[in-house]
């Protein structure tokens, strides 16, 4: 076992835990984006290159963004420095730690005594080339429904936050209202 | 113990914060961002089996593709459902959104 698993696995728990822990959002929201660079750095030492780097753009680069954006758009006041969240009551904190740590009593001693079938001596490798093949081939319907998905997903995550009435647009924008935008002419 | 073993334990941690913030928080945002945590400890096991198991193929690889553009997918809906909420409540508290057409 290498070094370089022990230091990114370190990496993941402890910022993950320090995410889920903090009372800032922002903190929370970038440490998670360093849990998710551990992860792609893990991805990268497994040897799955390009998965790897999906991690990096898709997590790192977009899903952080937006997060970010969602935390700086749900501020109670324009001037709030620190986005701080109400702590949950105690019921809550001490039903929800027994659930989860009553998962992880079931899941953790059956992973270590798990009787797995492992591969002997160094890892696959996958080129692009074999994922391209792999993904124009026998995997090509799915793609096709992941970009329907995607589209879907994406126009009605558009249609949802978009401001629906007058009073809920934001004061810097006066022109329009709202969904009717698209329909009538902006001067410019 | 073995490196399988060691990544699936690794995984396991994971989900379980992820599994305890969505549980423990009441932050739309962090819940969001528990079930983020709690794929990402799956696509971890995904890449665990496909380095280390005895299968031939790569459809794990494949699958955590998949995973990812998916969870992009859905961490854009809920962020979208989130700044509803605060539109409608003024809070992202789950506490708030307890009303249909609210």
């Amino acid at each position: 076992m290498s070094l370089a698993f022990l230091a990114l696995a370190l990496v993941c728990v402890v910022t993950a835990s320090a995410a889920m822990i903090s009372r800032n959002l922002i903190h929370s929201a970038l440490l998670l984006v360093l849990t998710w660079i551990g992860l792609a750095g893990l991805y990268l030492w497994a040897g799955a290159d390009f998965v790897g780097f999906s991690q990096a753009i898709v997590y790192v680069g977009g899903v952080s963004m937006v997060v970010l954006f969602a935390v700086l758009l749900t501020r109670r006041q324009r001037d709030e420095p620190l986005v701080l969240i109400p702590e949950a009551g105690v019921g809550r904190v001490v039903a929800g730690l027994a659930a989860t740590f009553w998962v992880a009593a079931l899941l953790v001693p059956a992973m270590v005594v798990a009787p797995l079938v492992q591969r002997a001596g160094p890892g696959p490798t996958l080129t692009v080339k074999r994922i391209g093949e792999l993904l124009a081939g026998p995997h090509l319907v799915a793609v096709l429904v992941v970009g329907v998905i995607l589209t879907v997903s994406l126009i009605g995550a558009l249609y949802l936050a978009a401001p629906v009435t007058a009073e809920d647009q934001p004061e810097w924008d006066n022109g329009g209202t709202g969904r009717d935008r698209g329909n009538q002419e902006e001067p410019s | 113990m073995s490196p399988l073993h060691l990544c699936l334990l690794l995984s396991t941690v994971l989900f379980c914060i992820g599994l305890a913030a969505v549980l423990v928080r009441t932050s739309a945002i962090l819940v969001l961002l528990g079930v983020e945590l709690m794929l990402n400890a799956a696509n971890l096991n995904f890449i665990a089996f496909w380095r280390y198991g005895p299968g031939g193929d790569d459809t794990g690889v494949i699958f955590v593709l998949f995973s990812i553009a998916v969870a992009a997918a859905e961490a854009a809906v809920g962020l979208a459902l989130v700044i509803a909420l605060h539109r409608h409540r003024r809070t992202i508290a789950l506490k708030a959104a307890n009303q249909l057409r609210g």
